[in-house]
């Protein structure tokens, strides 16, 4: 992990109407850092997302995201980071490969780098033989790993993982984060979200958003001993119990 | 009487070509006032096992009753008396909350009146709302106002596919309170979920995977079947100490655990060896024994 820093974030906020969906959160995010973004259900996790993956312009405060300004040049976030979410990954009736080659097809890939990475990718995966399969035949756990090697595949700087391992088997979720492991050592800075409290454990760093503010912002480690707690679970408990807004 | 049972149940989806086995040869009992988890991961089969239980979906082979019922011949009469929420939403989203709970009294010939005892500590939390348009309602209210309109035919037997995906810790722990309340009432709850720490909060569980149950017992039960050692482990760089433990013979498994790895040792392994083991490695580390829990359970099963 380096002290570059791929997000800032001051004072940042989103107000829909008299409703403030994120309260000022300051945040970094350093490169090659696994940055655990916990919350309860409508703490403001995904409109700060939306934010910072440039899809919605902030009310106010200050953010850059890979080096780009989240108000002037959000197109250029857009190209520099991925996104995977359990809900949105693949398209069913495509083949591996025709994902693959769609998804880096919008991020201006040649052909050239679309072809051999395309080879390397499936051979990590251990899916040479399924490439020309459609994507639907294919158990619910390689599609996950699957569409996380899709969302890195352009090598952005950033991937923002939205519960990526729900409803995952235990196994295939301890892949999964190998595959997160590997990317970040790889110096791809991840941004994820999760509801498994173990998961928070292979953060570098978590933050916990509470009524759209981060209440809290540490190591694993540090946020236990902070807490007096044994687990992540019972931060999480703690901080979130407090909350006075009502879920989504 | 056995409030539910499953025998040999099995599903399969497609054609020819390409056939998808959903359930293999399922078979269990639920007894009366029980509250049953069916923990798996999406894809295990949960959803179909709930449908057919709910009279909604035929199963290729088997049979299974509901309230002593049959699912394919009584299936009306069993539509009468189980409640059921689908794991999407599934409610009016253009009628509010009153309207919809009204609906569902109206369509099973009660009032909600009559049985506004059953659904009082749920409903009261979202009725100062109750004119609010369904679609309207956050996450929470939806869920509980999907469990009013479950209950609110007082059913003998509750299916909850799902209910607590994608909820939070916290909205998930006061899900679980209110199960507990209505089994208190004698209501037969059987509730799937592919939280694996969910399990500990039934009375009894199947573990599904791939259409196929991998154990059924009591949360205990599950546990202590186990039968193995398993230590945990942590050092300063967590992915080294997980490369040098899974090159250990001594151990059956291992693998990331939050905090910890666990390393599950061979029968005939002992913890001091996997100390020593670790010792030659030259860096500090903190290991100890454990209990294992479903998770580690899971896993273990789907090897075999």
């Amino acid at each position: 992990m380096s002290t570059d820093r791929v997000i800032t974030a001051e004072h940042l906020s989103k107000r829909f109407g008299s409703f403030t969906a994120v309260d000022a959160i300051s945040f970094d995010v350093y490169r090659g850092e696994i940055f655990g973004f916990l919350g309860a259900n409508g703490a403001g996790k995904t409109t700060a997302m939306r934010m910072l993956s440039g899809l919605s312009m902030p009310t106010s405060g200050k953010a850059s995201v890979a080096g780009f300004d989240v108000y002037k040049e959000n197109e250029k976030i857009k190209q520099n980071i991925g996104y995977m979410s359990q809900k949105f990954s693949l398209y069913e009736d495509l083949t591996v490969k025709e994902n693959i080659r769609f998804y880096a097809g919008i991020y201006g890939k040649s052909n050239q780098f679309i072809k051999e990475k395309t080879a390397v990718v499936l051979d990590r995966l251990h899916l040479t033989a399924e490439g020309d399969k459609l994507v639907k035949s294919l158990p619910l756990g390689w599609k996950q790993k699957l569409a996380f090697s899709v969302a890195i595949f352009h090598e952005p700087k950033i991937v923002f993982l939205d519960e990526p391992t729900g409803g995952v088997d235990p196994v295939t979720r301890r892949e999964f984060w190998n595959m997160i492991y590997q990317a970040a050592n790889a110096g791809i800075t991840i941004f994820v979200t999760t509801h498994y409290m173990d998961e928070a454990e292979y953060c570098n760093r978590v933050s916990i958003m509470v009524d759209g503010r981060i209440d809290a912002l540490d190591t694993p480690q540090q946020l236990k001993k902070t807490y007096g707690v044994a687990t992540m679970d019972d931060v999480f408990l703690k901080l979130a119990r407090k909350a006075v807004r009502s879920a989504d | 009487m056995k409030s539910v049972v499953v025998n040999n149940i099995s599903k399969k989806y497609g054609t020819k070509k390409a056939v998808t086995t959903a359930l293999q040869g399922i078979s269990f009992e639920v007894d009366k006032g029980e509250l049953f988890g069916i923990i798996g991961p999406d894809g295990a089969g949960k959803t179909s096992l709930f449908r057919i239980l709910t009279t909604l979906l035929l199963a290729e082979e088997g049979t299974a009753t509901v309230d002593g019922l049959d699912v394919v011949k009584d299936y009306k009469l069993i539509r009468q008396r189980v409640g059921y929420m689908p794991g999407r939403f599934s409610l009016y989203q253009d009628l509010t909350v009153k309207e919809n709970l009204d609906f569902f009294a109206t369509i099973f010939n009660t009032s909600v009146e009559e049985n506004y005892d059953l659904i009082k500590d749920i409903y009261s939390q979202i009725e100062p709302f109750k004119e609010r348009k369904a679609g309207k309602l956050s996450g929470g209210m939806k869920q509980k106002l999907a469990l009013s309109c479950a209950l609110i035919h007082r059913p003998s037997v509750l299916f909850l596919d799902e209910p607590t995906t994608g909820v939070d810790a916290v909205s998930r722990k006061e899900f679980w309170e209110m199960l507990r309340k209505l089994k208190a009432q004698g209501i037969t709850i059987l509730v799937s979920t592919p939280y694996m720490d969910e399990a500990s909060l039934c009375d009894r569980v199947a573990l599904i995977q791939s259409g196929k149950i991998l154990s059924i017992d009591t949360p205990e039960g599950v546990v202590s079947a186990f039968g193995k050692k398993i230590m945990a482990a942590k050092s300063s760089d967590m992915l080294n100490l997980l490369a040098d433990l899974k090159k250990a013979e001594l151990l059956e498994d291992a693998y990331p655990f939050g905090e910890y790895h666990h390393a599950v040792l061979k029968a005939n392994n002992s913890a001091e060896e996997l100390k020593n083991y670790l010792l030659q490695k030259g860096y500090p580390f903190e290991i100890k024994e454990t209990k294992p829990n479903i998770e580690d359970c899971f896993m273990a099963l789907m090897k075999n």
